[in-house]
């Protein structure tokens, strides 16, 4: 009776970096791959990145870095979930990632990690995975 | 997040748990397992709050107005709720929902809840689901809830069915008078609204607007009132106008409204209908259908003869 559930995103750009090319760009990809990404624009706090990952109940949050910070903010982000009883939101990180940040990032608990030269259509196929995953998880059963 | 039965999640959401209303709405939007259970505990609780709705044309101010009416509305110890609706792609289905960056200054505040919509293919300006998670936050806890569709062009008028009180909010400078006495979205406006009026056009277009709205022959009072956000002028004024509009009227309960749910029921049909007729019928059923067809495309049987046979069909 269902039809293939439409996966909704929210992206955020913590942090004080205002370069949103890239997130815009990739709003567009995803909205192609036949996404609903919800953009809230640039300066976001972690707290309302979360509040507004519960209202509009999103599969998965991305966050965009350009300037450096990002294991501290992700974190930060990662523990507002958690705050408002959404910490089963997978979380994935994009833009200018240092190899060496890769891991750390993973370590707190990112789902996906994509730098510079990341094809669209590959973080889409990633980011169905991972919703995939995460909403088989046994607590989400229905 | 552990699935909770469909009663509990209710109970949470009555009692104000942002988590439980959201996922409420996610499982009415997207007819989720259990959703019928739960419209018909949702329908059995009465309706708190009314709806307005905003509509008009892209980029005529529409989330900025809603943001400044929010700030009003919160002045006055209302608690809010907004569901805004966005075009989704008709090719790939995808959707960027934006409303949101016009109302960021809310986003803290516990008594502002906001979803963001996509139209899911549907055209009337809304998308299928709206109707019944509008219903839904009416049952919430929230004093008012506000709609605002896709940007509309003339014809997209379902918000008629879904608000108790429509504005139609007008940019200056987009039409002339003609555009003015054209059939459409204007003639669904409880109050007509020329947003931006700290712009040039803004008073000849509010001239417009009075002028078609005096040629009209419906026996109706349509205040056309101006607003600024950005000189946060008019604002007071408009939620004054749209709360004694939604005073003055019976409040229009629109799960018990007969008309409104014939509607649904019969949209509901079609979609059914659609839906096996198309895909994932059973293989005897798609056969006849296939010999239906084949009957239309040679001549053989009129569109009337082949409807009745698919609805025995379908029975």
């Amino acid at each position: 009776m269902q039809e293939k559930p439409i996966i909704r995103i929210l992206l955020a750009k913590p942090g004080l970096c205002t370069h949103e090319t890239g997130v815009k760009l990739l709003a567009a990809g995803l909205r192609d791959s036949g996404m609903e990404v919800i953009y809230t624009g640039v300066f976001q706090e972690k707290d309302n990145i979360a509040r507004v990952a519960l209202q509009e109940d999103v599969d998965v949050v991305g966050l965009s870095y350009l300037n450096g910070g990002h294991v501290a903010l992700t974190k930060g982000v990662i523990g507002a979930l958690q705050e408002v009883g959404r910490g089963d939101i997978p979380v994935i990180v994009g833009g200018i990632i240092p190899k060496a940040d890769i891991e750390p990032l993973h370590a707190i608990g990112v789902a996906g990690v994509y730098g510079p030269g990341t094809a669209i259509p590959d973080i889409a196929e990633d980011i169905r995975r991972i919703v995939r995953e995460a909403s088989a998880a046994p607590a989400l059963a229905p | 997040m552990t699935a909770l039965p469909q009663a509990e999640l209710l109970e949470r959401m009555r009692a104000g748990e942002i988590g439980a209303l959201a996922r409420i709405i996610s499982i009415v939007e997207n007819e989720r397992p259990g959703f019928e259970p739960l419209l018909r505990g949702l329908y059995a609780l009465p309706a708190r709050s009314n709806a307005i709705g905003f509509t008009g044309p892209p980029g005529a101010g529409k989330s900025t107005l809603i943001n400044a009416v929010i700030r009003c509305l919160r002045q006055r110890g209302k608690t809010v709720g907004i569901i805004a609706v966005d075009p989704s792609s008709p090719i790939t289905g995808g959707a960027i929902l934006g409303d949101r960056i016009r109302m960021g200054e809310h986003v803290k505040d516990d008594g502002v809840f906001a979803r963001s919509l996509g139209s899911r293919g549907h055209l009337g300006g809304v998308s299928r689901a709206t109707r019944r998670i509008v219903d839904l936050l009416r049952r919430s806890c929230l004093d008012v809830v506000i709609v605002e569709t896709v940007g509309t062009g003339q014809s997209e008028v379902e918000i008629a069915k879904i608000a108790d009180v429509k504005l139609v909010v007008n940019a200056p400078g987009l039409g002339d008078d003609i555009q003015a006495i054209k059939a459409g979205i204007l003639e669904i406006a409880d109050i007509m609204v020329v947003n931006k009026s700290d712009l040039p056009a803004a008073a000849s277009t509010k001239r417009h607007l009075e002028m078609m709205l005096m040629l009209r022959a419906a026996n109706r009072d349509v205040p056309v009132l101006a607003t600024s956000p950005l000189r946060n002028e008019g604002i007071e004024a408009l939620v004054d106008t749209a709360e004694s509009l939604l005073a003055s009227r019976i409040p229009l309960d629109s799960a018990s409204n007969r008309a409104d749910i014939r509607n649904m029921i019969a949209e509901h049909v079609a979609n059914t209908a659609r839906r096996r007729l198309g895909l994932d019928g059973d293989p005897a059923l798609a056969a006849q259908i296939d010999a239906l067809c084949d009957a239309f495309a040679v001549g053989e049987l009129g569109m009337n003869e082949i409807t009745a046979r698919a609805l025995r069909l379908l029975a």
